[in-house]
């Protein structure tokens, strides 16, 4: 065993520090820093994904045949790393990390011919209709129906929590085509053009001040038959395929650390009236720091055992049970480390173009906000307690 | 990177786990609760013959020149047994510091009997007025014409009533006065004039106060030449946490796996107390625990050789994180076995016991969290 890297690793290491430092532009880096959502605009995040992609490293997770830079979970681990100490921006992940592994695993030729290239370039933005205002954590309930007729699905129904739904040009969505014995038959995987007539969006803002969840509306929307995934009334296979991916594919210790070092940064600056000498808050920091060092390591053994050919299985609801519960950690810390300007509201966005004087420091002014959209993170993506449910269940047996 | 159990390590964890289910029951551990040495000296000689004893001394000196990721393996295993044989105190502190310290006389000594099961050590570092800070040491060590006068108190010295010889810390003073060094003795446990008195431990095995009055010692009693052994003591002294967070670790899987049998056997309500979300919550809670503090364990073990700031921050981190993780699914393990998780009639009260001794020992986890908070904070991994 050996947490260190090989010549060939820091070689690879290097060539992502280089091209990170060719490319990342101040506006990126500044954007993305300013961002207090769980997500970059667009615009931002969408040339970073071009600039990805003219590399070749747009889809780090796909296979080489769909595009897939073909890395060892080592180089993959050095990537996200590297990305996340630079500040890169986020990268439409409903495309590239969620519906393209379905697509993947279970579409047709004609669908990875059409939709993969466009994940891979940015030219298609997704978003996700999986929630719906009356199934939550008992998402497979859900009501979103799609009828027959003919070549087409007539779609009615509603999708709530769906992220940029405001910025996407597809979602994929589950829909109910029939009603099986199980809530969980009956459900089937469909992709949608958002361009489609009888589809509505309404914004929906968060207690941060940031719009990025919206209520999406269908009124008899016409999807054709063609645009199913896998087969009629497997969706829910599918989509639990995807959650996984959500949940376990992410090395997500690279991206906490970051902020941490912002928040310790603070602490140690005349800004906050040196917040570290408090003792309190200098072992607080030291506590959210040994649980990232927690988290990476079990990130680590992930990869370890992807690597021998193992399937972590639960141990993703593990990751993202901790990752959630750290960032909040996280974000607690900010608003504590910031003191009395924890209280000044910066209504306006983006943050990273405001056109008047901020009120406080800049990099004071993701602190609040964060923290409040922040309690998303134990909710989305499956609830800390269907979590606890799920770890209960598979590693546990009960 | 690589952090893939090799063949030998796969062997060593089996041959491990097998001599624990064999030789380790719950009868096995009562004798020895009762016991005055507090272990067995025919599992000692087990221990040497399966090379466990020789594990981490370098091959020199009779050893098998294994790393800390060996050490853990072992150490889990040992946990999960409840093992009280002195290891930690012998190999991988005394070992360890005769090692690093010692001069090639000292090692040729010591060492290759360390491996054969023939001597054992102990450190006799912490004093009553230092609490957990290892620099500090009043007990003094006086240069004298035909070698060394020692006199003060130590306390708290793991299997110091099984010491041949125990490792004894102390400021030297020479003919200038005090020296700003502290000094690692060797000393016999025949020495006359020094007293011990030892003690059931917490958890299993045993500890002991020690008294130093004017003990006289020959000039070759000094481990080394008289360089600060403060880096050396810290350096062992993280080694031995990286160590017994993996027993920790052991402890804690043997507990969250009881635990929850027992939770699927329990009835109340007409229903397994397993059918209730709480205690399903509570259950995962723990698993997911005793997963951070193996995380921790091995992390702590792979940066032992790494820089000294670096290896503190990962040996304290490990420290404080398993103890609070340990706290929590021992406490847990009680709460859901319910009266009988209070009783004597249990085992899960000597584990739990012992999981308590753990997070006492070289400091809890509020001193190691401040203690990682000390080191700094912009360390930034690979």
């Amino acid at each position: 065993m050996d947490l260190s890297f090989n010549t060939e690793e820091r070689a690879f290491q290097d060539e992502v520090r280089g091209f990170i430092a060719n490319n990342l532009t101040e506006e990126m880096k500044r954007a993305t820093a300013l961002t207090p959502s769980v997500f970059s605009d667009p615009d931002i995040g969408m040339a970073w994904q071009r600039t990805l992609h003219a590399q070749g490293w747009g889809a780090p997770g796909w296979p080489v045949e769909h595009g897939g830079p073909n890395w060892t979970p080592a180089q993959r681990w050095i990537f996200e790393t590297e990305s996340a100490r630079a500040g890169v921006p986020n990268v439409n992940v409903m495309g590239v990390k969620m519906v393209g592994p379905v697509i993947i695993g279970f579409g047709s030729p004609e669908q990875k011919n059409f939709y993969l290239p466009r994940i891979l370039s940015g030219e298609d933005y997704w978003c996700q209709g999986y929630s719906e205002p009356g199934s939550g954590s008992d998402l497979s309930s859900l009501k979103t129906r799609a009828v027959r007729d003919g070549d087409d699905y007539i779609i009615n129904g509603t999708k709530i929590w769906t992220t940029h739904a405001h910025h996407a040009n597809r979602m994929f969505a589950l829909v109910r085509t029939s009603d099986g014995p199980r809530q969980q038959d009956g459900i089937s995987f469909i992709l949608i053009d958002m361009k489609t007539p009888g589809i509505t969006t309404r914004p929906i803002l968060t207690i941060g001040g940031d719009h990025e969840v919206n209520q999406v509306f269908f009124d008899d929307v016409r999807v054709p038959v063609a645009n199913r995934v896998g087969e009629e009334g497997k969706g829910w296979t599918y989509g639990k395929y995807l959650l996984e991916f959500e949940r376990g594919s992410g090395i997500a210790s690279a991206k906490l650390r970051e902020g941490l070092k912002a928040i310790a940064e603070l602490a140690e600056s005349d800004l906050t009236g040196r917040a570290i000498d408090s003792p309190d808050i200098a072992t607080r920091i030291s506590e959210v720091d040994v649980d990232i060092d927690a988290l990476e390591m079990t990130e680590l053994r992930v990869l370890a055992a992807l690597q021998t050919g193992q399937n972590p299985g639960a141990v993703s609801s593990i990751l993202k049970l901790r990752n959630s519960e750290i960032r909040q950690a996280v974000t607690r810390l900010g608003v504590d480390v910031i003191g009395h300007d924890a209280l000044a509201i910066e209504p306006m966005r983006p943050l990273y173009r405001l056109n008047h004087e901020p009120a406080i420091p800049e990099q004071m002014l993701t602190m609040v906000p964060e923290y409040l959209n922040g309690r998303a993170y134990t909710i989305f993506g499956g609830t800390s307690e269907i979590q606890r449910d799920i770890i209960a269940k598979m590693m546990l047996g009960i | 990177m690589d952090l893939n159990l090799t063949d030998e390590q796969r062997l060593l964890r089996e041959s491990a786990e097998r001599f624990v289910a064999e030789s380790y029951d719950a009868d096995h551990r009562r004798r020895m609760a009762n016991d005055p040495l507090g272990f067995s000296p025919a599992v000692w000689k087990q221990f040497a013959e399966l090379g466990w004893l020789a594990l981490p001394i370098a091959e020199e000196f009779g050893g098998l020149g294994g790393s800390a990721v060996e050490i853990g393996i072992l150490m889990e295993t040992f946990g999960r047994g409840l093992v009280s044989e002195p290891y930690i105190a012998t190999v991988v502190l005394g070992a360890a510091l005769v090692e690093r310290c010692g001069s090639t006389a000292q090692k040729q000594a010591a060492l290759p009997k360390i491996a054969d099961g023939t001597l054992k050590l102990a450190l006799a570092h912490s004093e009553r007025a230092a609490r957990f800070d290892l620099a500090k040491v009043a007990t003094i060590a006086n240069k004298t014409a035909q070698g060394w006068r020692l006199s003060g108190s130590k306390i708290a010295v793991l299997d110091g009533h099984a010491a041949d010889e125990i490792i004894v810390s102390a400021h030297i003073h020479d003919h200038r006065g005090p020296s700003g060094r502290i000094g690692l003795f060797l000393v016999s446990a025949q020495t006359p004039s020094l007293a011990i008195s030892d003690y059931a431990r917490l958890g299993g095995g045993r500890a002991c106060n020690i008294e130093l009055s004017d003990v006289f010692l020959p000039e070759a009693a000094l481990l080394g030449d008289g360089d600060d052994a403060l880096p050396a003591i810290e350096w062992a002294i993280d080694r031995a946490m990286a160590a017994l967070g993996a027993e920790a670790v052991g402890i804690m899987q043997v507990l969250l796996d009881t635990t929850l049998e027992y939770t699927k056997i329990r009835k109340q309500f007409g229903r397994p107390l397993s059918a209730n979300q709480v205690i399903r919550h509570r259950l995962a809670d723990m698993a997911v625990q005793v997963d951070e503090a193996r995380s921790m364990a091995l992390r702590a073990a792979l940066k032992v050789d790494a820089e000294p700031v670096e290896r503190a921050r990962a040996a304290s981190g490990a420290k404080a994180k398993i103890g609070k993780c340990a706290r929590f699914v021992g406490e847990q393990s009680i709460q859901l076995h319910g009266g009988m998780g209070v009783t004597e009639e249990l085992e899960v009260g000597a584990y739990f016991k012992r999981l308590v001794a753990f997070d006492t020992l070289f400091g809890g986890s509020a001193h190691h969290y401040g203690r990682h908070a000390r080191l700094g904070h912009t360390t930034v991994p690979a």
